[in-house]
């Protein structure tokens, strides 16, 4: 049955039965891949999404509890946040598979918290598994960033890369209508 | 095997016979690579299969391995571009096809990225690839410009000469490429690197694992495809007896279930309709000639046979043999300790998953391939063509510390078995989850070890009896190794330990068990390191000395520098004492070229070990990227202490016990140290560094308990909730 959403800040329509976890919504139905499927179970983070600014596992989230909710995954934070800068200046990423779910947690942390201390990134990141175990680089990275958001140069996300946001929602909302996605027709890596 | 090229379908006999081929080529050393790359569509540019220059600019670097973490893209491009001189900013990586002929790994022959050996294999092969490439280009410009070749510059990707000519990379690569390629291409002096051992040498895949936008084989997805699950056996070797879909077929989106060789396979239309439609179906299993014992039962057993209580009848083979093997039976106030390790899943973060098309004779896979030529392999022979026409095209992995590199290509031939159902070329993507993974077997092998060591009269060990029981990972291999399976007793039958002492009777036993294993990040050193480190512990505090002081006295005995260097630094790096409130472990110990040693900071907390501070020092010869270096160090040493503290499958009558993460608990980063990492400068060829710092941290650990508590550990993981 169809569903409507509010991905990214833009409204889809998505086929899927109300008790279907958010998670394959995202991936199968609407070509949002960067949310990744890891446990199924909410032990391992690498599903991690914003609910109206709340981190949450997708995983097992029905989409029928999120009717009017705000709905934020990764591709939704544009590539150049002040977190994502850091991860990419101190190489945190190996595998990479967990860290887009590591990313939105510390992103939802870093909303609530300005500077976080190593219990407030022990509390807020100890959901998320990093079999790779780059768990010291994601404490410096979030350190990093907490300390470079402060700053007003980067504060604002560049216009260029709000337009990738849009874009990001558009793919979204195209593949929602059925349209085939860049995503799916497997052209961005 | 060049007429066999580009026929498009064989017979069943022929591939058979193929096979055979390639085993019996394998096993008496000779490259498969011929037989594997018969039928491949691979073109080769004018640079070599390794590098491509772009109009654009830049340079791809075409590596023929896999990444799924261990950060050797970054290494392997910078190899090619230290030699090329090209702008290390402008350089792409691009993932080969696979092509054992092309693309072999130069220590094992076939396509495969395992042991540590991406960069090392790579070295001269790179170098040389790099090297020439600038050769052509330098030949191009000294006849553009009429100028010797002698005289030319390059530098950062562009090309100058004194006169005041200057062309970059993509304004002569038409020209260059019309140059000879040169047989032996000058490497440049080592002490003239600019880019290889330098912070420079970055990870080229960062931003894209940082915005969502790296692929990985669950990301896949193709106009058409199904999804396919498979309800596997809940033992060991049981098989599908019966089935009842009824209920599964009418789930929404199921569009078929159907038997295959391991199990019963739903397809559908999304991952969730799939996971719903398996959950709807009703299996009876075939339990018959199933694995139905315990690993309580498995361990008990292979202590008795570690100490003596076994059957007689049970088979053992040497790996190590000195002197007089009862004098290593006899003498008085001998040390004495068993060990036990348990089964262990290597858990990545992306459980397995595998893209298939098969059409007809055509197989083309998409996924994260370890062994593309053991995949290859698999899938020719469940499809019925020549190996070398499977196409692959490999992306990243959510991780492998091995598991993605295994003889059956077991979730591979999976779904090859599948999309061959399926067939018309109408895409199928396997999907595990999370307890598919878990339960599938292919663990790290249970292993006990006994050991009993005399000490002479200055307190060093004198005779050293040894036996270890294990479960053989390559007794189902194609490459069958003459003589002992090595990657059972690899880190004792080289141990200096074992060098320096005049009397030695080590043996091993592989009792057969029906639990699928495999190696797992750092293999045989899993356990014989913790096995040598800790009984040096154990024998350093029994002969009253201390522990750095008695590893120095039996390196210089063994004459193993590399290792005394290795400790010396982390000794002198860790400073002369811990902080306040915790206890100093040290283990150093070589794998895979490598030589690892760490100095960690413990204390108790609740009664199970914490660690803090790890200071690691690694000897892993010429240092390309060091950076990539130290994160396998951070990385290895969560890895392994996450095994250590927490990590056991065990099996209750046959079925695995533990399914998921809230069952099989894994470091999260309240746990995790903060790992110093310092490199032994060195100016060897580049060994190890994926596997290397994994092992050394589980002894280390061990030794400080012992040095807080004077209690050892007999039994690994450390944390044993009941």
């Amino acid at each position: 049955m169809a569903a409507s959403l509010d991905v990214n800040g833009k409204t889809v329509s998505v086929e899927a039965e109300p008790d279907t976890p958010l998670l394959w919504v995202l991936r199968d139905e609407l070509g949002l891949t960067g949310t990744k499927f890891g446990c199924g179970l909410a032990q391992c983070g690498a599903c991690t999404v914003h609910v109206n600014g709340d981190p949450v596992r997708s995983c097992v989230t029905p989409i029928a509890a999120l009717s009017g909710a705000k709905i934020t995954t990764i591709e939704g934070l544009g590539g150049a946040h002040p977190l994502q800068q850091a991860w990419v200046r101190l190489d945190v990423p190996q595998c990479g598979y967990c860290q887009s779910g590591q990313i939105m947690s510390a992103a939802a942390l870093l909303a609530a918290t300005k500077s976080p201390s190593d219990e407030d990134i022990d509390a807020a990141m100890g959901g998320n598994i990093c079999r790779c175990g780059a768990y010291q680089r994601i404490r410096a990275a979030i350190k990093e960033a907490a300390t470079s958001a402060a700053a007003p140069v980067v504060a604002a996300p560049p216009a260029a890369k709000e337009a990738e946001v849009e874009a990001a929602v558009d793919e979204a909302v195209a593949a929602a209508a059925g349209a085939t996605s860049r995503v799916q027709r497997g052209e961005v890596r | 095997m060049n007429k066999l090229a580009g026929r498009e379908g064989f017979s069943r006999r022929e591939v058979v016979v193929g096979a055979v081929v390639v085993g019996g080529a394998l096993s008496v050393g000779c490259s498969p690579a011929d037989l594997m790359s018969a039928g491949s569509k691979v073109e080769v540019g004018a640079f070599g299969p390794f590098i491509r220059f772009e109009p654009d600019g830049f340079v791809t670097v075409i590596s023929k391995h896999i990444e799924f973490g261990q950060g050797n893209h970054a290494g392997l491009a910078a190899i090619v571009a230290e030699e090329l001189d090209a702008d290390w900013t402008k350089v792409r990586v691009e993932q080969s096809p696979a092509n054992a002929k092309l693309y072999g790994n130069g220590a094992l022959g076939a396509q495969l990225t395992g042991g540590s050996s991406a960069i090392s294999n790579s070295w001269e092969q790179l170098r040389k690839a790099g090297a020439g490439a600038r050769a052509m280009f330098v030949e191009a410009a000294a006849n553009r410009w009429n100028v010797p070749a002698g005289e030319i510059v390059v530098k950062d990707g562009v090309l100058t000469h004194a006169s005041g000519k200057s062309a970059a990379f993509a304004d002569l690569m038409a020209d260059a490429a019309k140059a000879t390629p040169p047989a032996n291409p000058t490497l440049k002096d080592p002490k003239t690197f600019t880019l290889i051992g330098t912070d420079r040498v970055r990870r080229k895949d960062a931003q894209a694992k940082s915005d969502g936008t790296a692929r990985y084989t669950q990301d896949v997805h193709l106009p058409e495809m199904l999804t396919a699950m498979v309800a596997h056996a809940p033992k060991f070797g049981a098989k599908v007896e019966s089935f009842d879909a009824d209920a599964a077929r009418k789930v929404a989106g199921v569009v078929d279930v159907f038997e295959i060789p391991t199990g019963v396979a739903v397809t559908a239309r999304s991952t969730w309709a799939a996971r719903l439609g398996r959950e709807a179906l009703d299996v009876r299993w075939d339990e018959a000639k199933a694995e139905k014992r315990g690993s309580a039962e498995i361990a008990a057993a292979f202590r008795d046979l570690a100490t003596g209580k076994g059957p007689a009848d049970q088979k053992w083979e040497s790996f190590g043999a000195k002197g007089d093997a009862g004098q290593a039976a006899g003498g008085s106030d001998a040390f004495e300790a068993v060990y036990e390790f348990p089964y262990l899943a290597h858990a990545t973060m992306e459980p397995m998953n595998c893209v298939a098309i098969v059409d007809g004779n055509h197989v083309r896979l998409v996924h994260g391939s370890q062994g593309q030529t053991l995949d290859q392999l698999n899938a020719a022979k469940i499809v019925g063509t020549l190996p070398g026409s499977v196409e692959i095209e490999t992306l990243f992995a959510g991780g492998s510390f091995g598991r993605r590199a295994t003889f059956t290509s077991d979730y591979v031939a999976e779904c090859v078995h599948v999309a061959k159902k399926v067939g018309g070329g109408k895409p199928v993507k396997l999907v595990w989850t999370r307890e598919d993974d878990m339960r599938a077997g292919h663990y790290r092998p249970l292993v006990a070890h006994a050991v009993r060591v005399t000490l002479d009269k200055d307190g060093m060990p004198a005779t050293w009896r040894h036996r270890i029981v294990s479960q053989s990972i390559m007794k189902d291999s194609p490459m069958p190794s003459k003589g002992v399976d090595q990657t059972a007793v690899e880190g004792a039958s080289d141990s200096p330990y074992l060098k320096a002492t005049p009397v030695v009777d080590a043996q091993v036993a592989f009792p057969e068990v029906g639990v699928p294993v495999l190696w797992w990040r750092s293999v045989g050193a899993t356990h014989t390191a913790f096995v040598m480190e800790h009984t040096i512990d154990q024998l350093a505090r029994k002969a009253g000395k201390d522990p750095v002081e008695y590893r120095r006295a039996l390196y210089a005995k063994a004459g193993a520098n590399r290792h005394l260097a290795a400790l010396d630094l982390a000794v002198e790096k860790a400073g002369v004492t811990a902080a306040t409130g915790w206890t100093r472990g040290v283990a150093v110990h070589e794998s895979f070229g490598s030589v690892v040693a760490q100095v960690a900071e413990v204390k108790l907390v609740d009664g199970a070990p914490r660690v803090g501070r790890v200071v690691t020092a690694i000897d892993c010869g010429t240092a390309v990227s060091p950076d990539q270096i130290a994160a396998q160090m951070e990385g290895g040493t969560c890895y392994g202490l996450s095994a250590a503290l927490y990590g056991q499958i065990t099996l209750t009558d046959g079925a695995v016990d533990q399914s998921n993460f809230d069952t099989y608990r894994v470091l999260r980063i309240g746990e995790a140290p903060s790992v110093e990492t310092h490199i032994v400068p060195s100016v060897a060829p580049p060994s190890g560094v994926g596997e290397p710092g994994t092992p050394v941290i589980a002894p280390a650990v061990a030794n400080a308990l012992l040095a807080l508590s004077g209690q050892a550990t007999a039994k690994l993981p450390f944390v044993r909730s009941a």
